[in-house]
């Protein structure tokens, strides 16, 4: 991900610990913590959209209930494995990304933030509609799936490495897709739609590619939730869950990629302690955390993250130049 | 024939609603280039202040009145102290502070109020009104008269007070505006206050008929947005003639064709939403938007 070796050393060391986990916590506190790499799935997709490419959806919830709903009926009707139903609802989520995308490139700014913010209100309803697929409101109960191969863990630890695996694959692919030439073309749409398009960058085809693969992700999410809480129902997919995935980004770092990580151990950690003020504080907390980050940290925590380290490597640099003038200064 | 005409009229009032909520909307964007996603929130928000002061013992229209005076002095409030700062910031940083809003209304009704649902008073007789066959709510034709009293006001407002006159100034062109001695910032706080008045109207209006409840405003708010769009967001007419279609159009299709019924409503606004952008960004009263590159 990165070339500097001391990030190097450090994004190892967070691998080593979070495979130490399952041996250390609880089942219950493991669960949260699946949930959270479920999350950061999910806040990667719609950073990418959101923060890198600049169209802001507030429906993204929207695609997490269609891959989470794609792989519950998969299982559900015609028992397909639940491994595959994984990529394969990362598949329809990218089809139907890439199309929502395409009336979306004439919406800008605001208006597209209007479609999708309609669209996350419908998508209960949507969902309740479909009875004989999704059934209802009732929703669909799954089965929890044992580790494979014989492996000695009980199957919250099995969920805790699969969502695991999926992350570092996503964070990955993320890194490497951001980092290039895709990467570039995406951020120059975002920060001068023409100049890059005078540049020869096709604002079309990125834009609605970007849609597509920020789907793809947040679909792989809904479907790792759907294998992980081994239950779908309409009202989890409200207007809501699309607002916790925009505090998400907003918290961990508006075009960054380790800040979905941040994000999403902000909204899977922040309300269970609000919890225990009131019903409604999780909600009142993820309010004023919005606003204030957008006056105070705009880039969010990874923004934050990525001043103290610059900061200090310049204090650092500054300290040997120091030491060098000193030392030429005795000698001469 | 009957239902149709009785569909229409009561399209007509849920339109009304609408309407109030869009004219909320446009009022905002006009004034400040916003779409405020907390507009529905507030207008919850301020039932909720009706239904406390009615519990208090106030007459009905007494504590209407005191609802809409506290509602202009909230958004006025909400606009100095949380929209001023990101005045000029990108739209994704407004956006996101008025979702920030949103839930903090929210979920501010819900631990003050609780989430249980309760009734709210209509001020107009339980006795329908009947016109030969057909038989109209009281409140439905109620609703329509103080939507369209409100309308006359705002329209009067702007058309013969000095006061409208500097708002429609400061919106058109600020710079200007502020070199004649108009203070901007103020005007704009004022069209946030009257926003969050005209959804506080709506609101009241919707209460009796969905109960009182931290949510109620969901499904209504994504219809001012549609009736907004429809209409084109920079203008008043088009936000209360939108509101009216969409209304209308919502009752038609929810009676007539049977696949859609009452569950997919809500689908079939965000249909509407996305046909009438795509196909005329500007709605059918505005003016297609200019941009100098």
């Amino acid at each position: 991900m990165t070339t500097r070796p001391g990030a190097r050393v450090l994004v190892i060391a967070a691998v080593a610990i979070a495979c130490a986990l399952p041996f250390l916590l609880s089942n219950f506190r493991l669960f949260q913590f699946t949930q959270v790499y479920i999350y950061a799935v999910a806040l990667l997709g719609l950073n990418m959209l959101t923060g890198y490419n600049g169209q802001i959806s507030l429906g993204h919830g929207a695609f997490y209930a269609l891959g989470a709903y794609a792989a519950a009926i998969m299982m559900d009707q015609w028992h397909v494995p639940y491994g595959w139903t994984i990529p394969a609802a990362g598949g329809i989520c990218l089809v139907a990304g890439f199309l929502f995308g395409l009336p979306a490139l004439r919406l800008e700014g605001l208006y597209l933030a209007l479609a999708t913010f309609s669209l996350a209100l419908a998508t209960p309803q949507i969902l309740k509609y479909f009875e004989h697929w999704t059934g209802g409101s009732q929703g669909i109960v799954l089965t929890k799936p044992a580790a494979p191969l014989g492996l000695p863990l009980n199957p919250d630890q099995w969920l805790y490495f699969l969502a695991l695996a999926v992350l570092l694959a996503a964070f990955w692919l993320a890194a490497n897709l951001l980092r290039g030439r895709v990467g570039r073309a995406i951020v120059a749409l975002r920060d001068n739609h023409i100049a890059a398009r005078a540049m020869g960058v096709n604002g079309a085809l990125y834009k609605s590619l970007t849609f597509g693969v920020s789907a793809a992700y947040t679909g792989v999410a809904g479907a790792l939730s759907a294998v992980a809480i081994a239950y779908v129902a309409p009202d989890s997919f409200n207007v809501f869950l699309s607002i916790t995935l925009l505090i998400g980004i907003v918290v961990g770092g508006l075009g960054s990629i380790s800040g979905a990580l941040y994000g999403a151990l902000f909204i899977q950690f922040v309300p269970n302690w609000a919890q225990d003020i009131s019903k409604a504080a999780p909600w009142a907390i993820f309010g004023v955390f919005l606003i204030l980050f957008m006056y105070f940290m705009p880039y969010g925590i990874a923004g934050a993250v990525r001043r103290v380290a610059a900061r200090r490597a310049r204090s650092q640099r500054a300290g040997e130049a120091g030491d060098a003038a000193a030392s030429v200064r005795t000698t001469t | 024939m009957d239902t149709f005409i009785q569909q229409v009229v009561s399209g007509l009032a849920t339109g009304s609603i609408y309407a109030a909520l869009a004219l909320a909307l446009v009022m905002i964007y006009e004034a400040t280039e916003v779409v405020n996603f907390a507009q529905g929130e507030m207008a919850m928000f301020a039932t909720y202040v009706c239904w406390a002061l009615l519990s208090a013992g106030l007459p009905y229209w007494g504590a209407f009145g005191a609802t809409l005076a506290l509602a202009l002095a909230g958004g006025l409030l909400i606009e100095r102290v949380v929209i001023q700062p990101v005045e000029n910031a990108p739209v994704l940083t407004i956006v996101i502070v008025t979702i920030g809003l949103l839930v903090i209304f929210n979920s501010l009704a819900g631990w003050i109020f609780s989430y249980v649902q309760k009734p709210f008073p209509s001020p107009f007789p339980k006795e329908p009104v009947r016109f030969g066959d057909i038989v109209i709510g009281a409140h439905d034709l109620g609703q329509i008269g103080v939507t369209l009293v409100v309308l006359a006001c705002i329209f009067a407002f702007f058309r013969f007070t000095p006061l409208g006159l500097a708002m429609r100034a400061a919106a058109q062109n600020p710079v200007s505006s502020r070199l004649v001695g108009i203070r901007v910032g103020w005007m704009l706080a004022l069209g946030w206050g009257l926003a969050a008045m005209f959804g506080a109207v709506a609101g009241m209006m919707i209460a009796p008929i969905v109960f009182l409840d931290p949510n109620m405003m969901g499904g209504i708010l994504i219809y001012a947005f549609a009736a907004a769009t429809l209409g084109g967001f920079r203008s008043p007419v088009g936000a209360v003639v939108g509101g009216l279609i969409v209304g209308v159009v919502e009752n038609l299709v929810g009676t007539y064709v049977r696949f859609i019924g009452t569950e997919l409503k809500l689908t079939v606004a965000l249909a509407l939403i996305i046909v009438v952008l795509l196909v005329k960004p500007s709605g059918l009263f505005g003016r297609a938007e200019v941009r100098r590159v």
